[in-house]
């Protein structure tokens, strides 16, 4: 009979940990700011059907980077919890601080029982009445919660992507500036992303009671390059 | 409230109804057994016609509770998603929450799916809906919507109708129902012609509920002292717009104006008033 090794947790925690960030820097990676009419989410994404960023209900919306099938997953277990949380109460009922609560008590669930945790971080993205109102969820791999104030990255090279975006940042900018400003900060000082590597989407108060929208095709190309 | 996560072989996919069927039993309203004795709130007429460029929906405002009147001002008719509308008669109550249900079905699957249903098959969601209510229905508590939206595969607007046991027939032109469907839809049938503009389609569907109103007691016609109006709303290629109750206010005040002055034309000439 074989005796199984001892391992310390402290050990099995960190290895975990470098699993997962090791998949998750694998990843591009995505920022989310506060600009003029609400909040707005830029994504390296070259693919234009199996998207990072999504809509969750009336003013909440998703984004998730690292594995596609696993953010997924957790995409539309979001969207089941505030449809029926929405149903059973009201639409007003619904906010992303308990989403981003229960994705962190999953995630740490994962991370700690599971055989191999998720290889994701993801965001929750809440358009508030006013800006200072509005609520970014950055839920790490581990179900680490941060709330951000104004801006937040996601993804591999997110510390050199957030120094870039510090300076960037400019309090109440416009779309287009806005855009044009993470993109920058996305792909660094050595490459340039155009139109067809980047997913955007915004949760503007202009939108009516779903706020999510997203900005591609043409649209994209002018708040690029006009 | 918790997060929901199915293994793969037990998903309920994108469909909402089922979901809740899983995780919130208790929002599924239990049958009653025996016909029903009560007397429960009735919503009475809608009706829904083509136009050149689209549809228009539109339904009173009453509510019933046997002889008497539950409300003056409820809603009927219903924006399903942007491009569809849902209106409804029969027991409110259920008829209400099936809307609900219908019109969170709709975006749930949008925002699941990444992409909006085509008319037809909201319409054939919407008939599974009535076919789970038959049941109630047997019980008395029937329900019967009427819906239409703009078609993006076939570039027009299309009316379906649906009866108790979930039937789905699309409608060529138009149609009303409920208690003074027969009035509304005989009023558009004399009034209808190919290629009606988007004016006059909304004309003849508030004429049809003012002759429901005339001929059925559990209509209600339009309430000038208490600014009640019927509810008219269009469906096009720029998606569901709600008339705004002023201008249904005017419509209805030119309306009556051409009608008196009708009838005092004929007492003049001593012809039968019309």
């Amino acid at each position: 009979m074989t005796m199984p090794y001892y391992v310390a947790p402290e050990q099995v925690m960190k290895d975990r940990a470098e699993y997962a960030q090791k998949g998750i820097a694998r990843g591009r990676a995505l920022v989310a700011v506060n600009y003029a009419d609400g909040i707005l989410v830029v994504a390296e994404n070259p693919s234009r059907t199996l998207h990072k960023i999504s809509e969750i209900y009336d003013r909440v919306a998703f984004a998730g980077v690292g594995k596609y099938n696993e953010f997924d997953q957790l995409r539309v277990a979001g969207i089941r919890h505030a449809d029926t949380k929405g149903y059973a109460y009201s639409r007003d009922d619904v906010d992303a601080r308990s989403l981003a609560n229960l994705y962190a008590q999953h995630l740490g669930q994962v991370f700690t029982h599971e055989m191999k945790p998720l290889e994701v971080e993801i965001l929750v993205a809440e358009l508030g009445p006013s800006e200072q109102e509005n609520r970014l969820y950055h839920i790490a791999y581990d179900g680490t919660v941060v709330d951000e104030q104004r801006s937040t990255v996601l993804g591999g090279e997110a510390e050199a992507i957030a120094r870039r975006l510090d300076q960037t940042y400019v309090e109440g900018w416009s779309l287009r500036d806005a855009v044009r400003g993470c993109a920058s900060c996305l792909a660094g000082p050595d490459r340039s992303l155009g139109a067809d590597d980047l997913e955007v989407a915004v949760l503007s108060s202009g939108n009516g009671r779903r706020a999510f929208r997203r900005v591609d095709g043409e649209e994209l190309e002018a708040v690029l390059h006009d | 409230m918790s997060l929901y996560l199915f293994p793969s072989g037990e998903d309920p996919g994108a469909n909402f109804a089922d979901l809740l069927r899983r995780v919130q039993p208790g929002a599924v309203v239990p049958t009653p057994t025996g016909a029903t004795a009560l007397e429960i709130r009735h919503a009475t007429t809608i009706a829904a016609l083509r136009y050149s460029s689209g549809v228009v929906m539109a339904g009173d405002r009453r509510a019933t509770e046997g002889v008497s009147i539950a409300h003056r001002s409820i809603e009927k008719v219903f924006a399903a998603d942007r491009y569809s509308a849902v209106a409804i008669a029969g027991a409110a109550g259920p008829a209400i929450e099936m809307v609900r249900l219908f019109q969170t079905q709709l975006e749930h699957y949008e925002k699941v799916e990444g992409a909006t249903l085509s008319l037809e098959g909201k319409a054939n969601q919407l008939a599974q809906m009535v076919r789970a209510h038959l049941p109630m229905a047997m019980q008395g508590l029937a329900v019967v919507p009427l819906f239409a939206g703009w078609d993006w595969i076939r570039s027009s607007g299309r009316i379906f109708t649906y009866d108790v046991t979930g039937g789905r027939y699309e409608e060529t032109d138009f149609h009303a129902t409920g208690s003074g469907g027969r009035d509304a839809k005989t009023t558009i049938k004399l009034g209808y012609r190919e290629g009606l503009s988007r004016v006059d389609a909304i004309d003849l569907a508030l004429e049809a509920l003012f002759q429901a109103a005339d001929e059925d007691a559990a209509t209600g016609g339009p309430d000038p002292v208490r600014g009640i109006y019927p509810i008219v709303a269009t469906v096009d290629s720029t998606g569901f717009t709600r008339i705004p109750d002023e201008e249904i206010a005017d419509r209805f005040g030119v309306f009556l104006e051409r009608r008196a002055g009708a009838l005092r034309g004929a007492d003049s000439e001593g012809g039968e008033p019309t």
